[in-house]
């Protein structure tokens, strides 16, 4: 509930359309069991009772046809909505895309920005109104990477990429967090996305890359040692291909990650 | 010995320790008092070597009652725990446990609580709904029996030894792969499912024949009741699907042990693998616990409504078509996989066709109670009961099979409201329905109807003070598995399902004290006509309870609904003469090849290996030695069953 941005708005449609659809089937179901039960109880002298009644041609062709007409309308729904929805799909708008590149690890996110040359843990910062161009992987085991505020969750996978698009209409802080358990530190997985405006953004890519330690071998090799609930922090600089050397260590055939437990 | 050592019982955790020493003190008592009072002869003899599809259908029955009982107390454990763990707060369980807790819940609920409660009323049902004596294989049913049992004995023995799985009850690679999860947990799981999954492929097997080869004469595939055409499509997934499950277990178990690489990080494994392979288990295993259930709730409508089932032939044609679909919808439990559009859309449009046969299986009770003559007897209040819950529940699945509205749903207290919604208001609904709708049947005497009633109102009132508040969790965004979370706004509805947990532990104590009461009672409340419910089908033809022939003579069908239709036609006297009759001896077989393969799965967990050949040459060699015994039936003579029936027309009687 409460979504702020075009994904989820979009989600929380259907997902309210479909409803509709079903309670117009659904509720007089409810009532007509309980209409039945009361009526036709024992005690009640003035029901019919057919004891022998057990087919009707018309009847049977409605209950088949309802169900089923039902089912068409919400297939076209479906179907529609799939393609229109598809986490891969990329948003249309006039402004620029940013991609983030994402990694679930033993228990925290690391958010990497290729184009910006920054990378941050726990925290994700956006600009408001521009598509976000998110590709995802897992340095361990799976997660599932969402922000329910902005929409569409989407599973984090060792040695394989995800795609997701989302975007956050307005300024504002999403919580974020891992839908996909992963062990004792997943219920600490969680981040803050923080939308900003575009001018915002971009002084807080200069500001970090700045400021910051790059993110090289050394650096993510820290960060694979398992911790609960680490503080955000960021990295300014990135050694090239980091995203790639992580997906390369835990694709198949690559030399798995250091033993970390 | 392996890696077992002293350090695998947790004596510095006060948690497990006082459960499990409860567990053992039980136990103890249980058996002392049974050697005490000298049951064992008794308890050998009628019970633990029979072969009667009767007495091996209560014991499934007693077993899926008690490990209800544990499941519960995980459900409550776990509800206690997110009832206060908010904000800062880090609750009374540490990760590391409630993990366990809720791995074992589910696994407990759906493998030992679920399937033994479905499997034991089709065994104690189908045989006689069908007129015959027993099903087809007898010593293969109390094989498969103690091998379900085996499993959820070293499920519960986990609990003192060493420590349960911490990753869901699906054990998802890679997080249950020896990397990521050195202990015992995930062994523990993966043996005790193997053993018992062996044991229900063979019941399934079982059953299947059973209904595909022996009927009495005349009962013809469109004269089988709705429940029997229910248990086929069951068992025909068991016999398909559960073959999947010991696979994709036994490559997880070969990743485990000899490092192998089928859903590793490494080495060209593939994860996603095991979410396809465990879900094509998975899906259909939804359908075989359900299916039954439907079959209960049209066998209970029909009879308390006083009518045949409306639309029989829809009925079968939405049975089969179910069986069918129930295939083909696997991905939609992990749509946010990424698959891409068509695929999701899809498997999407599949699970909503599925839809359409359940619908009709509504409509069609609706029209039953049409025109009835309804009694509000304590089955037909969980069947009205299960209409109302489960199109809640299948309205929200049919959501979360809109790959749009998955995404954000999928994972959340929303898919957890949505699957107990169908499985507690469908599956345990409908089993408790079998059970006080047969339980005369079994024992001779009705339960309390009072006590029966407040369990039933109990159950649906708590079911949903603890799910709706999950529900709007879902939608909130709180997400499943958490041991703590920082919203404090979410607290207030985990109270109220906190509270409705309790609601249902008043329900699941009314039912104990409705089987007490009734027991204590038993003299006042027998039923000696053998039809307490002015049934329609054959089981209610025979005495309760029935002999172990089950019938004398096997019946004559001629329609559907034959014992209704024998009462109208007044075909019930005793026959003049009877033919004799081969019923198949107690075989210890089942409880001795049961008690090795625990032997061998507890050694497997451990890495005894000594002790895991001698439990698995053992278990075979008793198999082996089943196969050469010579005496395997007696003989009944026409002339006993003579006695026997005019004995029992004497009782009849006067009624």
């Amino acid at each position: 509930m409460d979504p702020r941005g075009p994904v989820s708005a979009a989600e929380w449609l259907i997902l309210l359309n479909a409803t509709g659809i079903m309670l117009v089937v659904v509720g007089p179901v409810i009532v007509m069991t309980f209409a039945f039960a009361w009526w036709y109880r024992a005690s009640n002298k003035r029901a019919a009772y057919s004891p022998e009644w057990s087919y009707s041609g018309q009847i049977e062709l409605v209950v088949w046809a309802v169900p089923a007409m039902v089912v068409i309308l919400l297939a076209g729904v479906e179907w529609l909505g799939s393609h229109q929805l598809d986490p891969a799909r990329k948003l249309v708008s006039a402004a620029k895309p940013v991609h983030i590149d994402v990694v679930s690890m033993d228990w925290q996110w690391l958010f990497i920005y290729p184009d910006q040359q920054v990378a941050t843990v726990n925290q994700l910062v956006v600009p408001a109104g521009a598509p976000l161009e998110l590709t995802l992987t897992s340095a361990t085991v799976m997660n599932a990477f969402f922000i329910p505020q902005l929409g569409s969750q989407i599973y984090t996978m060792p040695g394989m990429t995800t795609h997701l698009n989302l975007m956050a209409a307005h300024d504002g802080d999403y919580p974020g967090l891992s839908s996909h358990f992963s062990g004792d530190g997943f219920s600490d997985m969680h981040f803050v996305a923080h939308a900003v405006s575009a001018a915002e953004f971009a002084a807080w890519a200069e500001r970090t890359r700045a400021r910051g330690k790059p993110l090289d071998a050394g650096a993510y090799a820290d960060l694979l040692r398992p911790q609960i609930a680490p503080d955000p922090h960021s990295f300014g600089g990135l050694e090239p291909g980091i995203f790639e050397h992580i997906l390369q260590l835990a694709a198949p055939g690559g030399a798995m990650q250091a033993k970390v437990r | 010995m392996g890696k077992l050592s002293w350090s695998a019982i947790p004596f510095g955790q006060p948690i497990p320790m006082a459960a499990s020493l409860f567990v053992v003190i039980a136990i103890m008592s249980t058996l002392s008092l049974v050697t005490f009072k000298g049951w064992w002869p008794y308890l050998w003899r009628e019970w633990l070597t029979s072969v009667d599809h009767k007495r091996i259908g209560v014991m499934y029955v007693l077993l899926a009652l008690v490990l209800l009982l544990r499941g519960f107390i995980d459900a409550i454990m776990m509800r206690s725990q997110l009832a206060i763990a908010a904000g800062g707060a880090p609750g009374y369980l540490a990760p590391e446990h409630y993990d366990q807790i809720f791995s074992a819940h589910g696994t407990i609920m759906i493998f030992f609580m679920a399937m033994p409660f479905m499997v034991g009323l089709m065994n104690f049902v189908v045989p006689l709904q069908l007129g015959v004596r027993d099903v087809a294989f007898p010593v293969l049913n109390a094989v498969s029996f103690w091998l379900t049992a085996s499993g959820a004995l070293l499920v519960n023995i986990s609990l003192l030894v060493g420590e349960f799985a911490r990753t869901g009850w699906l054990a998802y690679p890679p997080l249950s792969e020896l990397q990521f999860s050195p202990g015992v947990g995930v062994d523990y799981y993966l043996w005790a499912l193997e053993i018992a999954g062996v044991g229900t492929l063979l019941a399934g097997i079982n059953l299947v024949t059973t209904i595909l080869k022996v009927r009495a004469p005349g009962m013809l595939y469109m004269r089988m009741p709705v429940f029997c055409w229910t248990a086929l499509a069951s068992n025909l997934l068991i016999v398909a699907a559960f073959p999947i499950l010991t696979a994709t277990l036994g490559m997880l178990l070969l990743d485990r042990y000899v490092g192998m690489h089928f859903f590793t990080n490494d080495g060209g494994g593939n994860a996603m693998l095991y979410f396809n392979l465990i879900w094509a288990w998975g899906h259909p295993e939804v359908y075989i616990l359900i299916l039954p259930a439907f079959g209960v709730f049209t066998e209970v409508i029909s009879t308390f409504a006083g009518k045949p089932i409306f639309g029989y032939r829809s009925m079968v044609l939405a049975t089969m078509a179910i069986f069918i679909l129930s295939f083909m919808v696997w991905l939609h439990h992990f749509f946010t996989m990424g698959a891409g559009a068509n695929v999701n859309a899809f498997f999407g449009l599949t699970t909503m066709i599925i839809a359409v046969p359940t619908g009709v299986k509504i409509f069609n009770w609706l029209f039953t109670l049409f025109q009835g003559r309804i009694r509000f007897e304590v089955p037909l209040m969980w069947a009205l009961g299960f209409m109302v819950t489960f199109v809640i529940g299948g309205m929200s699945g049919v959501l979360l099979a809109v790959p749009p509205a998955d995404f954000v749903l999928h994972n959340s207290l929303f898919l957890v409201a949505h699957f107990h919604n169908v499985i507690i208001g469908g599956v345990l609904f409908g089993a408790m329905a079998g059970y006080n709708f047969w339980f005369p049947k079994a024992f001779g005497f009705t339960l309390d109807r009072r006590l029966g009633l407040v369990s039933f109102w109990c159950w649906l009132i708590g079911f949903y003070l603890a799910f709706i508040p999950l529900y709007i969790l879902g939608l909130f965004g709180m997400t499943r598995r958490m041991q703590h979370y920082a919203d404090t706004s979410w607290q207030p509805y985990l109270i109220v399902a906190e509270v409705g947990a309790i609601v249902i532990l008043c329900g699941i104590i009314t039912t104990i004290l409705q089987l007490v009461v009734s027991i204590r009672s038993r003299a006042s409340r027998r039923d000696l006509t053998g039809d307490p419910w002015n049934g329609r089908t054959l089981e209610w033809s025979t005495t309760s309870p029935p002999p172990a022939y089950n019938f004398a003579a096997l019946p004559r069908v001629e329609s559907l609904d034959a014992f209704w239709d024998m009462k109208r036609k007044g075909r019930l006297g005793p026959l003049d003469r009877y033919e004799s009759i081969e019923m198949p001896t107690n075989s210890a077989n089942g409880f001795i090849t049961a008690f090795f393969a625990v032997i061998m799965g507890f050694a497997l967990i451990w890495h005894i290996w000594w002790m895991a050949i001698l439990g698995f040459v053992c278990a075979v060699l008793t198999l082996f030695a089943f196969g050469w015994s010579v005496r395997t039936e007696e003989t009944i003579s026409g002339e006993q069953l003579a006695l026997a029936e005019r004995a029992r027309q004497r009782t009849v009687e006067p009624t």
